[in-house]
């Protein structure tokens, strides 16, 4: 007889087991077993709970309660506590930062009120190396459904209907595109699923990969049968090796099950899927260059036309699609169509995974309704910003996309609403920025990135993208010239007309975008030389101001030894010895400090 | 980051034999062509720790691919090194998330303190320092890799003492 | 263990949709029954460990797959360990005393599923949710 009465999830996502929560797994069975209760609860590892910020998380069922930030020390309190003695432990539960409410059921908690998960759907809640947790949630049923009452072109019409759009970026329809694929004929084609995901700063592909890896084998499955292809393939970041396992555990039961293989639900359709490993660059994102690493070369991308869909892996049809895209597809394909049209905006259907990162309380994964405002996610999920500081812009779209800023915080979110702000949805990067961000200095950094990544392939991008970068760090460096704006636009704009892929379209979004909306910091730090949140060493003079009362904490910092002052008089910092390290700013107790 | 050249040639002697075996026995079981390259390589570091140039070449032969063709792959890709590395890799990561949290600092603390730069290994080659595009941690920012460990919420103030945690292991 | 029809799918979800109808997938919430064991020391003592298995055997026996056999602290009666209370959705909660396992048996087999109350075991018929 079964006597398991709880389970005990345990998050097993990258961010909570780099946090130890492997170890608390362990610790909790020890004590299990030490009050004699392993017989009746099960202490399960799950995929992520989204709530990354507040790992590693512990969810106990049915009761429950969600506890955050758990030690391996906190496991044996735990058992005597809650599991022994039924009391909730309070200290591990969540402060809502607001009201600063101790909050025990994740369903009350801000961050997950707003939310509607769809293609969040299991992580957390399964355990994603047991394919018959995945069946138990309705798992293959949207894939026998497909086989057995529904032609291909039913499933594309289906598709189509439910106006899912591409969640990697573009957001082209996935009807059209699968309708494509399907009426090109040929004697073989491929689905493939991008999981090389490459925004630094987005990470809801790896979670859906690592939390419920079997929506994803269903979604291609269902997409091979509607295409007419027998072959799929993952191609995933080498940097994500628990992703890689857990993908390679869940093909191998599916293929135990027969859910993939030869004549998958007793049809003649036979469909498998293998891992394809990337090895780090950001290009192979975009389509073309993406098939051409498969095939085993550099990922430098090629002219479109002709798409993949026509001419694609090995010059045959192929569908490219992000992981969030087909964790979408088994849901639609069980609830309907008109289901998922409730949900979202005119133009844009459905949810969007957002990675909310940066100055937020709440770092995570939040999946919410198209439609929904910056504001809702940044203030009302993600808890505000870090100390209270005030709100200053969110890179939206990662190194593609653009800042928007308090003036745009309530627009609902959609693919054309982002456009229209000079932003972009991209993959769901939200990079969060506070008052001590410098917005030059964000550009820099995300063209240094742009550069570095260029395939190099065509020149605008190669050329062009070093230049700006050159630019950028001439004014942070304190030598920007008056010139060097008007350089910045036209080389952007050029850059922008003329690249061969989406990379070098984009890369100088960041730049174009700071530059509209915070034309003022560009000015300062080339008319003025000045930084105004003193990120820029090169252009940060530190003072010390009236409240100093000379406890020479910081002349005991300072590595270059240019603080001066009397014990209990004022202390100076000399303005031509200083090297604007910031370490006095960070030791000073009295807010005496001053950044430039 | 894009690979420096090759610093120094090493003679196919001064590698690993049993290396090469383990490389053999994992071609064996791939196609012969170029489709499985990236594959290969990723095994062939793994076993060799970087690919240098004897074992670009040695993989060319075996796929039926030329030289420059793999140099073209390993020189693109930025988890391909052709160089050695130390004995702990120090990853340390440069996504948005953790620059926004100041991740800057901490990485030239480590270069301070190693007296290394982007991507250079220690005279005592026990530490490779390496920028790394984002580890999908961001709930830590900014986060440190050493090896397959994760540092979370790092200072600059704690640089020193993971650097003396490895050290202290040696 | 090939699945080769649809219908074979739907029978394995069936069979392993018990090993997780513990967890709530914000979908059910409010419709399922809630049964609360007070397993303070006092309730412990009292018994309260084969209370709660009793109870899970007699749900699982019948194949109930909509309630929550929840342990919580105490309860406040400790004159009455083992106590426990049960919660039927749009109904006034009920608070069980002396329940040792023969009763948590009954309160499964004539209250939850016959709508019967355990007369001689009732503390109280009608309070505020705890």
């Amino acid at each position: 007889m079964n006597k398991v009465r709880s389970h005990i999830m345990v998050c097993g996502g990258t961010g909570c087991i780099a946090s130890e929560s492997d170890v608390i797994i362990k610790n909790l069975n020890d004590a299990l077993k030490k009050q004699g209760y392993d017989e009746e609860i099960d202490v399960i590892k799950t995929g992520c709970f989204g709530f990354c910020g507040q790992g590693p998380i512990v969810k106990v069922h049915p009761d429950n309660v969600f506890y955050v930030k758990v030690k391996p020390d906190d496991c044996d309190e735990i058992v005597a506590e809650h599991i022994v003695k039924g009391r909730v432990v309070e200290r591990l539960l969540f402060d809502e930062p607001i009201t600063e409410e101790k909050v025990k059921e994740h369903s009350r908690m801000n961050f997950y009120k707003k939310q509607y998960r769809i293609a969040l759907r299991n992580c957390g809640l399964i355990n994603p190396e047991d394919i018959t947790e995945y069946i138990a949630f309705q798992g293959y049923e949207a894939l026998g459904k497909a086989l057995t009452d529904m032609k291909p072109q039913d499933v594309i019409q289906l598709l189509t209907d439910s106006n899912l759009r591409g969640r990697g970026g573009g957001g082209f329809p996935l009807g059209r595109k699968w309708g494509m694929a399907a009426n090109n004929a040929s004697d073989k084609k491929y689905i493939i699923c991008n999981a090389d995901e490459g925004d630094p700063g987005a990470f809801m592909d790896r979670s859906i990969l690592e939390g419920d890896p079997h929506s994803v084998l269903e979604a291609m499955a269902i997409g091979g049968y509607a295409i007419g292809a027998d072959e799929g393939i993952i191609y995933i970041r080498a940097e994500y090796p628990l992703a890689i396992k857990r993908l390679e555990i869940a093909i191998k039961q599916a293929q135990e099950y027969g859910l993939l293989g030869d004549n998958i639900f007793g049809t003649d359709f036979s469909f498998n899927v293998r891992l394809k490993l990337g090895a780090g660059a950001f290009v192979c994102g975009e389509e073309t260059a993406l098939i051409h690493s498969v095939e085993g070369s550099r990922g430098e991308p090629s002219i479109k036309p002709p798409y993949p869909a026509a001419e694609g892996l090995n010059g045959k049809p192929t569908i490219v699609n992000n992981v969030e895209t087909y964790a979408n597809v088994p849901a639609i394909m069980l609830k309907g169509a008109e289901w998922f049209n409730s949900i979202g905006t005119a133009t844009s259907k459905g949810t969007k995974v957002f990675a909310l990162a940066g100055n937020v309380n709440n770092v995570g994964l939040v999946e919410v309704p198209m439609g929904t405002t910056l504001r809702e996610i940044i203030y009302d999920i993600g808890g505000g910003i870090v100390g209270g500081k005030a709100f200053k812009a969110v890179q939206t779209g990662g190194p593609s996309g653009g800042v928007i800023t308090v003036a745009d915080l309530d627009t609902p979110i959609d693919y054309e609403s982002l456009k229209g702000i000079g932003s972009m949805m991209g993959s769901g990067g939200m990079i969060v920025m506070d008052e001590t961000d410098c917005m030059v200095n964000i550009a820099k950094f995300y063209l240094e990135f742009t550069q570095d990544e260029s395939c190099g392939k065509c020149t605008p991008c190669r050329i062009g993208t070093k230049r700006m970068y050159e630019i950028l760090d001439r004014i942070c460096s304190g030598e920007g010239e008056a010139e060097d704006l008007h350089k910045l636009r036209e080389l952007g704009e050029m850059i922008k007309g003329s690249s061969l892929c989406g990379l070098g379209q984009t890369a100088p979004n960041p730049v174009l975008s700071t530059m509209e909306y915070f034309m003022n910091e560009y000015e300062a730090h080339i008319f003025d030389k000045k930084c105004l949140t003193g990120t820029c060493k090169a252009l940060a003079k530190y003072s010390i101001n009236d409240n100093c009362i000379g406890c020479t904490a910081c002349v005991k910092v300072c590595p270059t030894k240019c603080i001066t002052g009397k014990v209990k008089e004022k202390h100076v910092i000399d303005q031509d010895a200083c090297i604007a390290c910031g370490a006095c700013y960070d030791v000073c107790k009295f807010n005496a400090v001053v950044k430039p | 980051m894009k690979p420096e050249a090759q610093k120094e040639t090493i003679s196919v002697a001064n590698l690993p034999q049993e290396g090469f075996l383990e490389l053999d026995q994992y071609i064996e079981t791939t196609a012969k062509d170029e489709s499985v390259l990236i594959h290969v390589l990723h095994k062939a570091q793994s076993i060799f720790g970087y690919l240098p140039r004897e074992v670009q070449l040695y993989v060319g032969r075996k796929l039926n691919v030329s030289g420059a063709k793999v140099f073209g792959v390993v020189s693109f890709y930025s988890y391909f090194t052709t160089n050695p590395v130390g004995k702990h890799k120090i990853n340390v990561c440069t996504g948005t998330a953790c620059y926004v949290r100041g991740v800057e600092k901490v990485f030239d603390k480590f270069k301070e303190l190693l007296a290394v730069e982007n991507g250079g290994t220690t005279e005592d080659k026990i530490f490779t320092l390496k920028d790394v595009r984002c580890v999908g941690a961001c709930g830590l920012a900014p986060v440190v890799m050493v090896d397959d460990k994760v540092f979370g919420h790092v200072k600059p103030e704690d640089v020193e003492k993971i650097i003396q945690q490895y050290r202290e292991a040696e | 263990m090939k699945i080769k029809s649809l219908d074979e799918l739907i029978k394995m979800r069936e069979a392993s949709v018990k090993k997780v109808n513990l967890r709530e997938t914000g979908e059910n919430a409010g419709e399922t029954i809630e049964l609360m064991v007070g397993m303070a020391t006092c309730g412990i003592a009292a018994g309260a460990r084969e209370t709660l298995q009793s109870l899970m055997e007699t749900i699982q026996t019948n194949g109930l797959d909509n309630i929550k056999l929840i342990q919580v602290g105490c309860l406040g009666f400790c004159h009455s360990e083992p106590t426990v209370q049960l919660n039927m959705p749009n109904q006034e909660p009920v608070l069980y005393g002396n329940v040792d396992k023969d009763t948590a048996k009954k309160i499964v087999e004539d209250h939850v599923m016959n709508g019967k109350l355990v007369d001689n075991h009732i503390l109280i018929k009608s309070f505020d949710k705890a």
